[in-house]
């Protein structure tokens, strides 16, 4: 019993931080059809800019608590300025063409980021420790947690029912569906086609940028750590199914339990069980668990 | 004067002054000869922070010192026998195969002299052969598998630093010897070559010395996981007595800021094999009587005699942070070449000794580095001895850092396997002809 309930902790702990990041990268793929490599850059760079955001803000004085405002106000800069500049700036230029080519080029970018980034903030890594200890102990059982992991819990659903609601609650969200569901049609009906998509892009790099920085607290945030997230958030989203928010959120809570339950009971296979659950799920649904409904065009 | 007459006079005078330089360059034949040398760590990547860079600080520092003239005796001779020191630094990542042809081109479109690098074991592996193949003299400074002179006979090819063996057999000496109680112990470590290396090395010598002992969880993580709070939960549900790593660098350091707060520090005794170089980073956030090695008697590890004073005064004040495993181990390197090429020197009357000279004199040589006497006693006298220290982690409010107490030292010949012995069959036999004190 406490077995199982650790894993099922250590689970939903790690499905949490996988699905904020996860969620960005399958919302840009519903909208725009783009598998964004950069997505991992972005996930690094919100954590450099919160290390630097919640530095800043100590030596200011501020108390610890806004920290939080901090790491917040670094995802949206990031977004902010990345969004915009690289989808109109690059990305528009590579629509309508093969997907492919759309994967290479940000690859190129993913490349091009990690070595801003080096020139930004160097190769010496970034702590911004504090805030991991903001919201107290957890006791359970015989272990001990960090409050700070059951905040991300939270942050993770935040995320999740924000962008779900978003999309399917609001006039909004209406027409990012149209849009991702026929982009001629809608811009036909009068729709900003180029505004929906920059709007798309920049949640997506927002929500990579939060993941990265309210992760930062618990890292050294050094180069290097963009790589193992991509590999990761691909994972899920292919678990999942490409573009669906319910997918992203299962395919998480997927990989979380199935890498918690390994590392408890057969160590040896903690790396291999990620790829193992995605191949299994492959093989039943080759689209993932979750395909989106596409309407058929005549 | 014509405009031919001037030329002439022009031609005499410049004619003159070359030959009144090259007298001048004839009465000193090596004092203004250079030295060149390629220099290979990580200057970006994983490894950049935690050695790479560190390490190309040391090696900037320790040039800078030699070509004027700043060391201790004996190594107050300007740069290696009167030749300035000309180095070359190139970056470590890519991987192997890129090593590979960075090495040929250092060697055949540089023409260095020497090359001095590597910190990855699959570089130093890979780079050896190709050394050997272009006949050029190689001095691996860092990298940590026994596999370099164990699997291979190289002629060209050197490690002036000891391998990664002694760094387990010491750890563990040093918890018996600090009378550390094991019933129980569990391991983390990366999920590649040395992490892999280490575990094994560590537990085998755990099996010689606490053959009681039971080891529990074995966590191999992959590598730059970040992540740890799951591996955290199941090292604190075992509940082991003793938790040894050898992870590195932002590894290392996502571990125990992880794990700090979840009180695995006080539930068990934590061990790591290689972790002074995140000290300086991590300050109050290393938990208190954590025992750790250097990989050598370094940093705050290393004896106090004059050359390391001189290193650590000089290094601290180039680079705002005193010096860590990874200069250490490039300096030592340096100085070893240069201890081998004034022998050479001496032998040939004083002229830029050869490669094959240089490599005859390095060959089972001994000199003293910052952090110690390095003994090229294995491989057939191409790989280092050294000795090893290990202490405990105390943070000091006053002088804000973490110090080390309880430190305890072990001489090169207690925690090395000896000439005739691969390391592992070493351990497993009980460690015969170990000389400790």
């Amino acid at each position: 019993m406490e077995l199982l309930l650790t894993v099922l902790v250590d689970g939903l702990i790690y499905a949490a931080w996988l699905f904020i990041v996860a969620l960005g990268l399958t919302l840009v793929f519903g909208v725009l059809k783009i598998l964004n490599i950069a997505h991992g850059s972005f996930y690094a760079i919100g954590a450099y800019a919160a290390a630097s955001l919640v530095t800043w803000f100590t030596t200011i004085g501020l108390a610890p608590e806004w920290s939080l405002v901090a790491m917040l106000l670094a995802a949206a800069g990031v977004a902010a300025v990345l969004g915009p500049l690289l989808e109109r700036g690059l990305l528009r230029l590579f629509y309508g063409r093969d997907e492919v080519l759309l994967v290479l080029v940000t690859y190129a970018l993913f490349l091009m980021l990690e070595d801003g980034v080096k020139l930004i903030w160097g190769v010496d890594p970034y702590y911004v420790s504090e805030p991991y200890s903001l919201f107290g102990n957890v006791e359970m059982g015989p272990l001990f947690y960090v409050g700070y992991d059951f905040a991300l819990m939270g942050l993770a659903v935040i995320c999740g029912l924000g962008v779900w609601f978003g999309l399917n609650r609001t006039t909004l969200g209406k027409i990012v569906l149209a849009v991702i569901h026929n982009p001629e049609m809608s811009a036909s009906m009068g729709v900003n086609v180029n505004k929906v998509y920059v709007l798309a892009f920049i949640c997506g790099v927002f929500l990579a940028a939060l993941g990265g920085a309210f992760t930062a607290p618990q890292i050294s945030v050094q180069p290097g750590i963009s790589v193992g997230v991509i590999i990761l958030s691909f994972a899920v989203v292919i678990i999942g199914g490409l573009g669906s928010i319910e997918g992203a959120a299962v395919g998480a809570l997927i990989v979380g339990l199935s890498r918690a339950a390994a590392v408890h009971l057969v160590p040896d296979a903690e790396l291999f069980i990620v790829y193992l659950v995605m191949a299994a799920v492959l093989v039943f649904r080759p689209e993932g668990l979750f395909v989106r409904a596409q309407a058929r065009k005549i | 004067m014509s405009m031919r007459s001037r030329f002439r006079s022009l031609a005499c005078g410049l004619g003159a002054g070359v030959a009144v330089a090259a007298m001048a360059m004839g009465a000193s034949p090596a004092s203004a000869e250079t030295f060149k040398i390629g220099i290979v760590t990580f200057l970006s990547g994983q490894a950049a922070e935690a050695f790479g860079v560190p390490a190309a600080n040391g090696a900037k520092t320790m040039i800078a010192g030699l070509n004027a003239g700043k060391l201790p005796a004996p190594y107050d001779t300007k740069g290696f026998g009167g030749m300035e020191i000309q180095p070359i630094i190139i970056d470590e990542a890519g991987g192997a195969t890129k090593q590979v042809q960075e090495l040929r081109n250092l060697i055949q479109r540089e023409q260095v002299d020497a090359v001095v690098g590597y910190i990855s074991s699959g570089d130093c592996l890979a780079v050896g052969p190709v050394a050997e193949e272009l006949k050029a003299l190689l001095i691996l400074f860092d990298c940590g598998t026994p596999r370099i002179f164990e699997d291979n006979q190289f002629e060209y090819v050197f490690r002036t630093a000891a391998h990664a063996t002694m760094d387990n057999v010491g750890l563990v000496r040093y918890m018996k010897d600090h009378d550390v109680k094991v019933g129980t112990y569990s391991a983390i470590n990366q999920d590649y070559a040395w992490g892999h290396d280490s575990r094994n090395d560590f537990v085998a010598a755990m099996g010689q010395l606490y053959p009681e002992a039971k080891f529990e969880a074995d966590l191999l993580p992959k590598f730059g996981a970040g992540q740890y709070g799951t591996e955290i939960s199941a090292l604190l549900r075992q509940g082991s007595d003793l938790v040894y790593s050898s992870n590195w660098g932002g590894d290392l350091q996502a571990l125990v800021l992880q794990a700090g707060p979840r009180g695995l520090f006080k539930r068990s005794q934590v061990v790591f094999s290689a972790a002074d170089h995140v000290l300086p980073a991590l300050g109050d956030k290393m938990p208190d009587g954590t025992i750790i090695g250097a990989r050598g008697a370094y940093g705050l590890m290393s004896e106090e005699t004059p050359l390391n004073t001189w290193f650590q005064t000089t290094y601290t004040a180039e680079h705002g942070v005193y010096p860590v495993q990874a200069p250490y181990r490039v300096s030592q390197a340096l100085l070893g070449l240069k201890t081998a090429i004034e022998k050479a020197m001496s032998e040939n009357g004083g002229k830029k000794p050869t490669t094959d000279e240089i490599r005859a004199a390095l060959k089972g040589s001994t000199w003293n580095s910052p952090g110690g006497q390095i003994t090229m006693a294995n491989g057939n006298g191409h790989q280092a001895i050294q000795d090893i220290a290990f202490g405990r982690t105390r943070y000091d409010a006053d002088k804000k850092m973490v110090v080390i107490e309880d430190i305890g030292r072990y001489p090169a010949k207690c925690v090395n396997p000896p000439a005739d012995m691969k390391a592992n069959d070493w351990i497993k036999a009980g460690f015969p002809g170990a000389a400790c004190n």
